[in-house]
């Protein structure tokens, strides 16, 4: 517990408090876990993350972790990644996940739609071009499959091939057979998942609870 | 409308019939001295003066006709109830308009409350028939079985704390606050019921907080609101059954006892805990037994449905034993095994279960809300303005202040708050139903009010059922409740909906948070490793995405496939019309489409059926909705398919994914992915292969010289479809091309077309099976250039969908696009 002393003060809590959205206490809890999980430094690098016992086991453990070290998931323009971040920056990747307030707007709703769908988006798009080529689409699908045991690359294949003519099929709709569906643009993107309520779905109840020593 | 004035005399006929009939099983009623002390019983066995009542009135010669009712009259009657509810069912539904906006069960007491009033003029007394142990020991479990069984799975583990909050809580919540008013109510002269004591008080507030708001989760279930918002009233009103029976018998036992000292207070808290977590883990004990006796079932189908619901009522009678929570043992008996008796069963037994399950549950609750109805003019009532005022009021303050109170203190653990709206909803939607009925109608005679309190609760049932039930549709209309979409079936969806889960879950991990992803998470991993090796015979663990993908892609193959040999069909008997008027007039699409949709119904009944991931949600009197997913036998569909797919379905696809993602040529899609599901069709097999085998004369007969034995062979394998339920069909096909050359044209143009580019097919043993598909791939790619190039006239566009598609547009997109855009 010496990560208590080096907590920063009231002040960087509130102005932290301000740009994501957490209150004191999830902030204290989060950057408790922040010092835990890079061993007391004050920047986080990807070893840290790739050595988390709880998290060996997620099939898009690395999809996860480059969304912590993606400029795009900081601010607006940001592009490319970086090497290691700040608690500050950790929290920003964390404030895509906070549940929504209870009333909302219809646009308030909209635009955490699309700031979360964004969030999934910049996950597949690693090339960060602004589409989702079959490639990146694919091995996505290779990941979140690979822990199924027997169904092998091609089964992914196929249905990634499947899973993107449907998108040509919904976003284009009729075809021409000689034109090419070249990706995913993130507006067809909002367009095949709007059905799915992503503002209800892509939470986590951040508690004002200690957890931390429970985790590994 | 014929149909419906039909049924409705149906029903009356049925009706007095059965009036008629109860007349002399009344006298006969008589006979057996009734057992003094009980409710009713029913009636024993004949008395001790022989079975026969007729013969002795005579002389002792052999008599030639004799009647025997008493023998009969138990079970008959309850047949003759059964099917008159049952009557009742179907003439609700000829006309819709009816049941959509008056609930089923008002319907039903309705119909209760005619056919009382009717028996109540002829003087006749109501069947004796529903009894304490009658009810609970074979009307209830199917109620709750079926509930179980059919709760939605994943949604209910999302929100169970806050359902378990609601039906524990909120029902203990609900008895004491209703039965301590009323109590101070009782003290109240004018009202005259003073002998009511506080004990008795609590007993009946019990019995009417049940809620048993099946009316409700029917029209949430129409108007599809939001799932929280469905889960918590479904598991509320399915969990509060075990918490009021629970309570009821606890009162029941405490309203004998003279004094009540707070050391049995503490003792029914402890009861209270027992009788609970006792049923539960008698449950997920027979629950796991039920999963690993159907590992071993594979070679009995017949009675493989009967082990669940014999495990399902072991469980229910060894928790009454005990005597702790039956409802409870049951319910989490049938939440355990589903999973794993569902992979393990064959796919004709699993409809049987389900519609068993359903059927059972059905039957029970309509009989009682039918019972209720005439009851409710039969029995003798005693009123009394003021108690009866008052347990309405009650009841509907202390559930409103229940709901706000609850959810006030449980929102803040919600990741998805109740706002105000849905509080509402969840507080109105607080219907009384059978249970309540039951239970008050089963109440021991020795309850000084027992009228009275029967009348109260038919009272709160009419009022809530009828009022509450009636307005509660217009009511979320008129609110506008948040509702979610359920008809989510694109690869896409279900692709990043487990992308999200697994991304909640590992940031969860990662910034330390836990909450139910963290817990599936641990919980899949556990039952991937362990307990599914040891309940699941065949344990391949597989992707819901897999299975989706599966599906989607059968039903494609599907649709091609009906429309294929819709035409096929249409075609194999007009080939001489054909020859006659090659290459002229229009395609008529309309016939295309009727006759695609007798196809189609030959098919779902006879194909295997794809299972499905998640159930819907369900109401309490519908199966859940298999009618999407379309039914396809595997090994058959895959034969099909192959036989199609070289010349006519291959070709374009090959081309238009080469374009999109440059597959290799000579590859599909579908050839990715080999069928993996043959398992199932183990049992059918002989069945199967004697069906693709069976020649059908008729086809060949048909076939003109012209056409070669290549073209014949996918014909007569189609043929067959046909075959099995009715050669209907095809017999239409033959009427219609006698009388019509129009759209005969058009037909014999897609049979040339589409037996033109079949022509290199391989091979079309269909029992060559589906690991030959990479070669078949192979040959196609190297004939599909032949089958290009047959002069292809403008093709008319004969996938024609059937009508009931149309809603579905954005669910094939796999192999759809290259039936259209193929050009000439």
């Amino acid at each position: 517990m010496g990560a208590l002393q080096s907590l920063p003060d009231e002040f960087e809590y509130r102005d932290l408090s301000e740009k994501t959205g957490f209150s004191f206490e999830q902030i204290g809890i989060l950057h408790k876990r922040f010092k835990q999980l890079s061993h007391n430094e004050d920047t986080l690098r990807r070893d840290d993350l790739n050595t988390i016992p709880d998290l060996s086991c997620n099939p898009i453990r690395t999809q996860i972790i480059e969304a912590f070290f993606d400029k795009r998931n900081f601010h607006q323009n940001g592009e490319g990644t970086v090497q290691e971040i700040s608690f500050e920056e950790f929290l920003v990747v964390m404030s895509h996940f906070r549940p929504p307030a209870l009333d909302m707007t219809e646009e308030q709703r909209e635009i955490i739609r699309r700031e979360k769908l964004r969030f999934l988006f910049n996950m597949h798009d690693t090339d960060n071009d602004g589409t989702i080529t079959l490639e990146e689409y694919r091995h996505v699908v290779e990941e979140l499959l690979s822990r199924s045991g027997a169904l092998g690359k091609e089964t992914a294949k196929g249905i990634a091939d499947a899973a993107m003519l449907e998108v040509a099929s919904i976003s284009m709709g009729h075809m021409e057979p000689d034109e090419f569906y070249e990706g995913i643009t993130f507006e067809h993107f909002l367009k095949i998942l709007k059905d799915i309520e992503i503002e209800t779905r892509m939470n986590i109840r951040f508690l004002n609870m200690d957890t931390t020593n429970l985790c590994k | 409308m014929g149909g419906f004035s039909q049924m409705k005399l149906a029903v009356n006929f049925l009706t007095i019939g059965l009036v008629l009939l109860s007349l002399p099983c009344g006298s006969y009623t008589e006979i057996p001295p009734k057992p003094p002390g009980s409710v009713t019983v029913l009636p024993p066995v004949k008395p001790a003066g022989g079975p026969q009542a007729f013969p002795d009135a005579e002389n002792s010669n052999l008599p030639v006709f004799t009647m025997n009712y008493p023998r009969i009259q138990v079970p008959f009657e309850v047949t003759l109830w059964v099917l008159l509810a049952s009557f009742a069912k179907i003439g609700f539904h000829v006309y819709h308009k009816i049941t959509f906006w008056v609930p089923e069960s008002c319907l039903l007491i309705s119909i209760g409350l005619i056919v009382g009033a009717i028996m109540h003029s002829v003087h006749e007394e109501p069947p004796a028939v529903l009894s304490y142990n009658v009810f609970f020991l074979f009307m209830l479990p199917p109620i709750v079985l079926e509930s179980g069984y059919f709760m939605p799975t994943r949604p209910f583990f999302e929100n169970v704390g806050t359902v378990l909050w609601f039906a524990v809580v909120g029902t203990l919540w609900n008895s004491i606050g209703i039965g301590m008013s009323l109590y101070a109510v009782c003290q109240i002269e004018a009202f005259e019921v003073q002998d009511i004591n506080l004990q008795e008080n609590m007993l009946f507030a019990a019995i009417i907080s049940a809620v048993d708001p099946v009316a409700v989760l029917s029209v949430f279930e129409d108007v599809s609101v939001n799932e929280q918002l469905y889960i918590v009233v479904f598991g509320e009103c399915l969990f509060n059954d075990a918490v009021t029976v629970v309570l009821y018998n606890m009162f029941n036992f405490v309203a004998e006892m003279p004094m009540v000292e707070p050391v049995d207070v503490f003792l029914g808290v402890a009861r209270f805990f027992v009788v609970g977590l006792g049923g539960m883990g008698f449950g997920v004990i027979f629950g796991f037994v039920a999963s690993f006796t159907t590992r071993f079932t594979s070679n009995v189908r017949e009675i493989e449905p009967l082990f669940i619901f014999m495990y399902s009522y072991l469980a229910y009678l060894v928790a009454e034993l005990f005597s702790i929570s039956s409802i409870m043992a049951i319910v989490t008996c049938a939440l355990t095994m589903k999973y794993y008796v569902e992979e393990n069963v064959s796919q004709r037994s699993c409809t049987t279960i389900r519609h068993v399950v359903k059927m059972l549950g059905t039957i029970s609750e309509t009989l009682i809300f039918f019972f209720l109805g005439v009851v409710t003019i039969t029995t003798e009532h005693e009123w009394n303005w003021g108690y009866i005022m008052f347990t309405l009021l009650l009841a509907l303050v202390w559930r409103g202040l229940g709901v706000l109170v609850l959810t006030q203190i449980i929102n803040p653990f919600r990741t998805i708050p109740f706002n105000f709206k849905d509080q509402f909803i969840l507080g109105y939607g607080g219907l009384r139903g059978a249970i309540s009925f039951a239970l008050v109608f089963t109440l021991p005679d020795s309850i000084g009010r027992k009228k009275l309190f029967v009348t109260t609760t038919i009272c709160m049932i009419m009022f809530t059922v009828f009022i509450q039930g009636i307005s509660i549709r217009p009511l979320i209309e008129f609110i506008n409740v948040r509702r979610t979409n359920r008809n989510l079936e694109t690869i896409n969806v279900e692709i990043h909906s487990r992308l999200i889960e697994h991304t909640i879950s590992g940031v969860e991990d990662l910034c330390g948070q836990w909450s139910h992803y963290y817990w599936k998470d641990k919980f899949l991993k556990f039952n991937n490793r362990i307990l599914r090796k040891i309940l699941i015979r065949d344990n391949r663990a597989e992707s819901s995405i897999v299975a989706l993908y599966k599906k989607l892609e059968l039903q494609n193959a599907m649709e091609i496939l009906d429309t294929v040999s819709g035409d096929i069909n249409a075609g194999s008997s007009i080939v001489p019309l054909h020859e006659e008027k090659k290459g002229s007039g229009k395609p008529k699409r309309k016939f295309v489409a009727a006759d695609l949709m007798n196809m189609h119904d030959i098919l779902s009944k006879n194909m295997y059926k794809i299972r499905q991931r998640t159930t819907a949600y369900t109401t309490k009197h519908s199966l859940p909705n298999d009618s999407r997913t379309k039914e396809i036998l595997i090994r058959r569909h895959t034969s099909i398919r192959r036989s199609l797919r070289p010349g006519s379905l291959n070709g374009p696809n090959e081309a238009k994914s080469q374009k999109y993602f440059s597959l290799p040529p000579g590859k599909s899609l579908d050839s990715k992915f080999p069928p993996q599901r043959l398992r199932h069709t183990g049992n059918d097999d002989d069945e199967t292969m004697s069906e693709v085998d069976y020649p059908s004369a008729r086809s060949r007969f048909n076939q003109p010289s012209r056409s070669s034995s290549r073209a014949m062979l996918p014909l007569r394998r189609l043929n067959t479809l046909t075959e099995v339920p009715s050669s209907s069909v095809v017999d239409l096909v033959d009427e219609r091309s006698g009388g019509r050359g129009a759209w005969g044209r058009g037909m014999s143009r897609l049979n040339s077309s589409s037996s033109d580019s079949r022509i290199p097919v391989p091979r079309h043993d269909p029992s060559n099976g589906p690991d030959n598909g990479s070669s078949g791939d192979h040959d196609s790619g190297d004939h599909r250039p032949e089958g290009e190039q047959q002069p292809l006239s403008p093709t008319p566009a004969w996938a024609a969908e059937p009508g009931e598609r149309d809603d579905s547009g954005t669910q094939k997109p796999l192999l759809r696009p290259q039936w259209k855009t193929r050009k000439p």
